[in-house]
């Protein structure tokens, strides 16, 4: 009898471990269990981009449609290269599209908004998005309004 | 398989016993997460990510950490005393001289056992902090539930937060009755040498806790 409550509470225990893993996974990650999504690259030259890093989202009108995978600095251009894993099934991305570094909330994270322009023509894998925004930098806006208001 | 009913035993001994421990702790530890995160985050606005602090803090540190100490204070030591009592009243010996191997028969179900409990604990450990800080968040400080669980879910990534956790759980799981076993396994076999071991496997065993959760930490997450 006490090995049978001790095998039972064993097992239920086992079962409460592997339930708790699978809300770990569901609830408070948000896993979705389907197939992440095909990618492919774009890229982009930024002047600036501010407090961008890897794993920041790539998105359209607010819609989430990739995520920032590197970033590195071109010696060439001296301008900072920005790789983009795009989801496939967003292939309406116009070569004459452009990308600006935006912000969320006053002080929240920093993301790419992609908007897309007038050409037939759309971008395929390894493709540069030309037309490009840098970030907002803080210092950089008082420095202006600064330099503005003494030359008036 | 015929170790199969000793490692159920010791799983129960190890494993289901530390629950409400790690349950009740578990609980706490999320709701002071929540009511500090609260107090802090409220000041700039952004009481919404009380969740997403809540949740990240637990699964990545907190949870494997905890429950790690935790189990080294209630399982490690029990295990040091009990197989450091068997080495000094000579059952070790007299399981020797019967032809059968202690280190099979005593050490690995026990040692195992810690091995596969202490992650499920620390999962464990996250969901019911996880709970508490939703409860003391949503319905205590109110802040809006859906807000909470969506930057939850925004933030909490599943390969690089709750696998990672799990990995840390299950080295700790490793590390802490690997202590405990050996040193029951090597104590000098007096009722001082065994009190003795007992307070080493303790203490041993959370410095190496807390040390190789900063080397684990630095090696997960130090590129991010």
């Amino acid at each position: 009898m006490r090995t049978r409550v001790i095998e039972v509470s064993v097992g239920a225990f086992l079962l409460v471990g592997a339930l708790a893993l699978l809300m770990l996974a569901l609830n408070v990650s948000g896993l979705k269990l389907a197939d992440q999504p095909q990618t492919y690259k774009l890229y982009a030259r930024f002047e600036n981009i501010g407090g961008l890093t890897a794993r920041s989202k790539v998105t359209m009108s607010g819609v989430l449609i990739g995520k920032v995978s590197s970033i590195s600095l071109d010696p060439q251009t001296l301008m900072a290269r920005v790789e983009m894993d795009i989801h496939e099934n967003v292939d309406f991305l116009s070569t004459d599209s452009s990308a600006s570094i935006l912000t969320a909330g006053l002080l929240g994270e920093q993301y790419i908004g992609v908007t897309v322009g007038a050409e037939e023509e759309v971008l395929k894998n390894g493709d540069y998005i030309e037309d490009t925004q840098s970030a907002l930098v803080l210092e950089e806006l008082v420095g202006k309004f600064l330099f503005n208001s003494v030359s008036e | 398989m015929q170790m199969l009913p000793l490692l159920v035993r010791q799983i129960y001994f190890v494993g289901v016993q530390s629950l409400i421990i790690i349950m009740v702790s578990g609980l706490f530890i999320g709701m002071v997460l929540g009511l500090q995160g609260y107090t802090i985050l409220v000041d700039y606005g952004s009481e919404q990510a009380v969740g997403q602090m809540v949740a990240l803090s637990l699964v990545r540190e907190l949870a494997p950490v905890v429950a790690a100490l935790l189990f080294a204070g209630r399982a490690g030591s029990a295990l040091t005393a009990e197989i450091g009592l068997m080495k000094a009243t000579e059952q070790l010996a007299s399981l020797e001289m019967i032809g059968v191997d202690p280190l099979r028969r005593i050490i690995a179900p026990r040692f195992w056992a810690g091995f596969i409990s202490l992650p499920l604990l620390a999962a464990v450990f996250a969901v019911v902090g996880v709970w508490g800080g939703a409860m003391v968040g949503i319905e205590w400080l109110g802040i809006y539930e859906g807000a909470f669980w969506a930057n939850m879910q925004n933030s909490v990534d599943f390969s690089e937060d709750v696998l990672n956790g799990s990995i840390k759980a299950m080295v700790f799981g490793f590390v802490v009755t690997w202590v405990a076993v050996f040193q029951g396994y090597d104590c000098v076999p007096t009722s001082e040498g065994i009190s003795q071991a007992t307070t080493r496997t303790v203490v041993y065993s959370s410095l190496a806790v807390l040390g190789l959760d900063f080397v684990l930490t630095a090696l997960m997450f130090g590129d991010l």
